[in-house]
C-alpha cells in the first residue's frame, strides 16, 4: 500500500457543483459532493441513472468545469486552471474509458490508440512501438489495421482501454465500461480494468449501476442520488474474500456503513 | 500537435470525406483557375506592349529640336528660355555633345527629303529617310526580306512594300488590306536604283546673283529677323542648289507600314544616315530658312536621342534642355499606359477573384458540415487530450490541405486554359495575316501567388468552422448518440 500514498492519482472534491441551467429549470446534477480517493484505490460510485455519477466523472476528467467548490487531482485544482492547462491534463493524468467505446471510426485500432500520443508529442517511431504493445496487453495483437466496426464490442472497449493507458496516466476513469457490453465480456474488460489498478498502481474510478459488479472488484463503494452522496461503504473485492485473507489489499472490514444521508 | 502529425491528420480527414473534398477542391481549382487566366492575360498582353513598346523605340528616344526652330516641341521651354534666335543651332557640335551625356546610346539626326528614284528608266517619286545602323534591332525590320545595309555609308537601300510594289507596277486592288512579301518583291532585292536629288553647295560669293539653277539666301534671312526680332547674323549664308544622281543597291524589303515608324515620316525608302549626310540634299527647312547656316555649318531640323532605359530619359531630357533645346518624349504617355495596364489588372483579377470567393464560401460549407459530422470525433479527440488550439488547428489544417491541392488544380488548369485562349486568339491573328503572338504568361510569381493566395483563402475561410469546432463542448459532443 506504501505505493498509494503517493500524490499522483489523489482524487479530492471539495463541495463540487455542476448545475445546468434549463430553461427557468436549475438542474443540480452534482450537487455539492466532497469525496476523498487515495492514489491507487479503486472505488465505485454507484447509482440510478440522473444520480449525478457520470456528471462527478466528467468533472474528475476535466472534460467539464464545476459551477462552484473544487475538483483537486494530483494536488491541483482543476476548477482554477485555464482549458490549455486541462487540456494537457486530460492529456498525461486522465485515461477515460467510455460506455460507448468513443473510438474513432475511420481510423485503425493502431491510429485509434496512436492519437493521444501525437496530441502528447511523442516520437513517431516510439508511438507505433508503444500502440502496438498496448494494444497485445489488451489481446488485440493480430487485429492492429482493423477498423472498430470491423471488431465485436468487447473488442472494442479493450481498444479503449489501450488508448485510455496510452500515455500512461496515473488516474484511470471508467464510466460504465460494460455498459454495452454482455455480463461476461464486461467481466472480461472489468478483470483488464483491475489489473491496471493492481499491477500499475493507477488509480480507478468505476461509475456503473450494477452493485454486483462493484462489490466483486472496488475497494470503497460510494453511493449518489440526486447529485448527492448517499452513502459510502468498503467493501473487499468478491474475489478476495474467495482468498480468505490473504494477501488481499481491502483491509477494512466488510459491509463497514460510513455512508452518511442528507 | 506537432505540425507533420496535423497535415497528417488532415489529408486523412479529408480522404475520408473524399466525394464532398474533392468537390470543394475541385471549386477553388476553378476559382483560382479563373484567377491565373484572368491576371495571365492581363500580364500577358502587359508584356507584350512593353515588349512591342520598348523595342518601337518611342519610350527610350528623345526628339530635340531647336529653339529656334518654329516646329519646336516645347513653347514653355521658350518662353523661359533665351530668346529663339539667340539660343544655340542644332548642328553636329551639339549633337556629339549630347551622344556624350550618360546613358545616351546615340543622338542620331532625322534626315528625310523628297527624291526621286529611278527604276528601270521609269521616275517615281518617294520620301527618302537615313536610318542609323542601330535600327537593325527595331520592330520595324521584323519582317524583312533580304538584309540591313551593310555599313554605315554604303550604297544601299531598302524599300518599304507598297513602293516595292509601285516599282514593280503591282496596283493594290480594292479591299486587300495589305501588300505581301513575295517572290516578285524578293527578286528585286539586288536590283539597282538611281536616286535624283538636290545638292545644297555653299557658294563663297555674295548672295546677290547665282548662275546655278536655284538660289535661296538673304530674303529667308530677312525674314526671319522679321518675324522674331532677333539681331541679322553678321553674314549670311549663300549657297547653290545642284541636281545629282547616285545609284543605289536594294537589299531589302521591308513590309512595314511608313505611318508606323516614328522619325522616318512616312519614308518608302531607306539608306544609311551616314550617307543622307554627305549628300548634302537641300532640305525643305533650308528653303523655309527658319535654320539660317552660320559659316555654313549644317544644322540639323531636328535629334532622335536614344537613352539606355525609359527611366533615365527624363535625367537626359533636363540635360538637354540646359544646353539650349527643345526636347519631347513620350514618356506621360507611357506612366498612362502603366497605369491603364495596373487597372487591367486589378479588374482581371477581381473577375478571377469572384469565382474563388465562391470557392471559400464552398470551403466554408464543407467544413461546417464536417463539425457537424464528426462532433463525436471531436468530442473523443477533446477528451484523450486535445487542446482547444489542436482541434482549431487540424480544421485549418484541412482548410489549408484543400487550398494547396485546390490551388496547385487549378494554376494547371489556369495554364491550360490560357494555352487555349492563346492558341485561339492565334488562329484569329492567323487569319488576320498578322503574326502569331504571346499573348500570355505566366511568372513564377503568378504560379507561387495563386498557390499561396488559394491557401490564405481557404484558410480565412476556415477561421469560421475552426473556431466552431473549438469550442465544442466534449460533454455535449459525446452525450450526442
Amino acid at each position: 500500500m506504501t505505493e498509494k500514498s503517493r500524490r499522483a492519482g489523489t482524487i479530492r472534491t471539495e463541495a463540487v457543483c455542476r448545475h445546468y441551467q434549463m430553461g427557468d429549470a436549475v438542474i443540480r446534477a452534482v450537487d455539492g459532493i466532497s469525496l476523498e480517493v487515495g492514489a491507487g484505490e479503486f472505488v465505485a460510485l454507484l447509482g440510478s441513472s440522473g444520480s449525478g455519477k457520470s456528471s462527478l466523472l466528467n468533472l474528475i476528467a476535466g472534460l467539464d468545469r464545476p459551477t462552484s467548490g473544487a475538483v483537486i487531482v494530483n494536488g491541483d485544482n482543476l476548477a482554477e486552471m485555464s482549458s490549455e492547462e486541462l487540456s494537457r491534463y486530460r492529456r498525461h493524468s486522465v485515461g477515460i474509458v467510455f460506455q460507448a467505446f468513443n473510438l474513432v471510426g475511420a481510423m485503425t485500432l493502431l491510429e485509434n490508440v496512436e492519437l493521444p500520443m501525437r496530441f502528447a508529442e511523442t516520437e513517431r517511431g516510439q508511438r507505433l512501438a508503444l500502440a502496438r504493445e498496448a494494444l497485445q496487453r489488451v489481446g488485440l495483437g493480430g487485429r492492429l489495421m482493423h477498423r472498430p466496426g470491423q471488431l465485436s464490442g468487447g473488442e472494442q472497449q479493450r481498444a479503449a482501454l489501450a488508448r485510455a493507458l496510452a500515455n500512461r496516466p496515473s488516474l484511470l476513469l471508467a464510466d460504465e465500461p460494460t455498459g454495452n457490453l454482455d455480463s461476461h465480456t464486461g467481466n472480461e474488460i472489468l478483470d483488464l480494468l483491475h489489473e491496471c489498478n493492481e499491477r500499475l498502481g493507477m488509480t480507478l474510478l468505476l461509475v456503473t449501476h450494477e452493485r454486483a459488479l462493484a462489490e466483486r472488484y472496488a475497494e470503497r463503494l460510494v453511493f449518489l442520488a440526486d447529485g448527492k452522496v448517499v452513502g459510502e461503504q468498503a467493501n473487499v473485492p468478491a474475489f478476495q474474500r474467495v482468498a480468505a485473507g490473504g494477501s488481499g489489499k481491502g483491509t477494512a472490514g466488510p459491509q463497514t456503513q460510513e455512508g452518511e444521508r442528507r | 500537435m506537432k505540425a507533420d502529425d496535423l497535415v497528417d491528420l488532415a489529408a486523412r480527414n479529408l480522404r475520408e470525406s473524399m466525394l464532398r473534398s474533392s468537390l470543394t477542391t475541385l471549386g477553388i481549382g476553378v476559382g483560382v483557375a479563373s484567377l491565373v487566366a484572368m491576371l495571365s492575360l492581363g500580364i500577358g498582353l502587359q508584356q507584350l506592349a512593353d515588349r512591342r513598346l520598348a523595342r518601337s523605340g518611342l519610350f527610350d528616344t528623345i526628339v530635340v529640336t531647336s529653339r529656334r526652330s518654329l516646329r519646336g516641341f516645347g513653347r514653355a521651354d521658350n518662353r523661359n528660355g533665351a530668346p529663339p534666335a539667340e539660343s544655340r543651332p542644332l548642328d553636329e557640335k551639339a549633337r556629339a555633345e549630347m551622344a556624350r551625356l550618360p546613358n545616351v546610346l546615340e543622338a542620331v539626326p532625322d534626315l528625310h527629303f523628297i527624291g526621286e528614284v529611278r527604276y528601270e528608266g521609269k521616275p517615281h517619286l518617294a520620301m527618302v529617310a537615313g536610318l542609323p545602323l542601330s535600327a537593325r534591332d527595331k520592330d520595324a525590320f521584323d519582317n524583312m526580306q533580304g538584309r540591313f545595309f551593310s555599313s554605315d555609308a554604303a550604297d544601299e537601300a531598302i524599300l518599304q512594300i507598297q513602293f516595292a510594289d509601285e516599282l514593280l507596277g503591282i496596283h493594290q486592288k480594292l479591299g486587300e488590306s495589305s501588300s505581301k512579301l513575295s517572290g516578285q518583291t524578293q527578286a528585286l532585292i539586288g536590283k539597282e536604283l538611281t536616286l535624283r536629288y538636290a545638292e545644297r553647295v555653299p557658294s563663297p560669293a555674295a548672295p546677290e546673283s547665282k548662275p546655278v539653277p536655284a538660289e535661296e539666301g538673304g530674303g529667308t534671312g530677312d525674314r526671319s529677323g522679321a518675324l522674331k526680332d532677333a539681331p541679322q547674323p553678321p553674314v549670311m549664308a549663300a549657297f547653290s542648289v545642284v541636281p545629282r544622281e547616285r545609284k543605289l543597291h536594294i537589299v531589302a524589303v521591308t513590309d512595314q507600314d511608313p505611318e508606323g515608324m516614328r522619325g522616318a515620316s512616312g519614308a518608302r525608302v531607306f539608306i544609311p544616315l551616314q550617307m543622307v549626310e554627305k549628300l548634302h540634299v537641300m532640305l525643305p527647312s533650308g528653303l523655309r530658312g527658319s535654320e539660317p547656316d552660320f559659316a555654313n555649318v549644317p544644322a540639323y531640323l531636328s535629334l532622335s536621342v536614344r537613352v539606355n532605359s525609359a527611366d533615365r530619359v527624363e535625367s537626359v531630357q533636363d540635360a538637354i534642355r540646359k544646353m539650349g533645346f527643345s526636347t519631347f518624349s513620350i514618356l506621360d504617355a507611357t506612366r498612362g499606359l502603366q497605369r491603364f495596364f495596373a487597372v487591367l489588372d486589378l479588374f482581371l483579377g477581381i473577375f478571377g477573384s469572384l469565382a474563388l470567393a465562391v470557392a471559400a464560401l464552398g470551403i466554408v460549407n464543407t467544413l461546417v458540415m464536417a463539425i457537424l459530422e464528426r462532433r463525436r470525433e471531436i468530442g473523443i479527440m477533446k477528451a484523450i487530450g486535445a487542446s482547444d488550439g489542436d482541434v482549431k488547428k487540424l480544421f485549418l489544417a484541412e482548410a489549408a490541405v484543400m487550398g494547396l491541392v485546390g490551388g496547385m488544380l487549378g494554376v494547371a488548369l489556369g495554364w491550360a486554359m490560357g494555352r487555349l485562349i492563346n492558341a485561339g486568339a492565334n488562329v484569329y491573328l492567323h487569319r488576320q495575316n498578322l503574326p502569331s503572338e504571346e499573348l500570355w504568361a505566366v511568372p513564377w510569381w503568378l504560379v507561387a501567388g495563386a498557390i499561396g493566395f488559394a491557401i490564405v483563402i481557404s484558410m480565412i475561410s476556415g477561421l469560421y468552422p475552426a473556431a466552431r469546432a473549438a469550442r465544442l463542448d466534449p460533454v455535449q459532443a459525446l452525450r450526442y448518440e
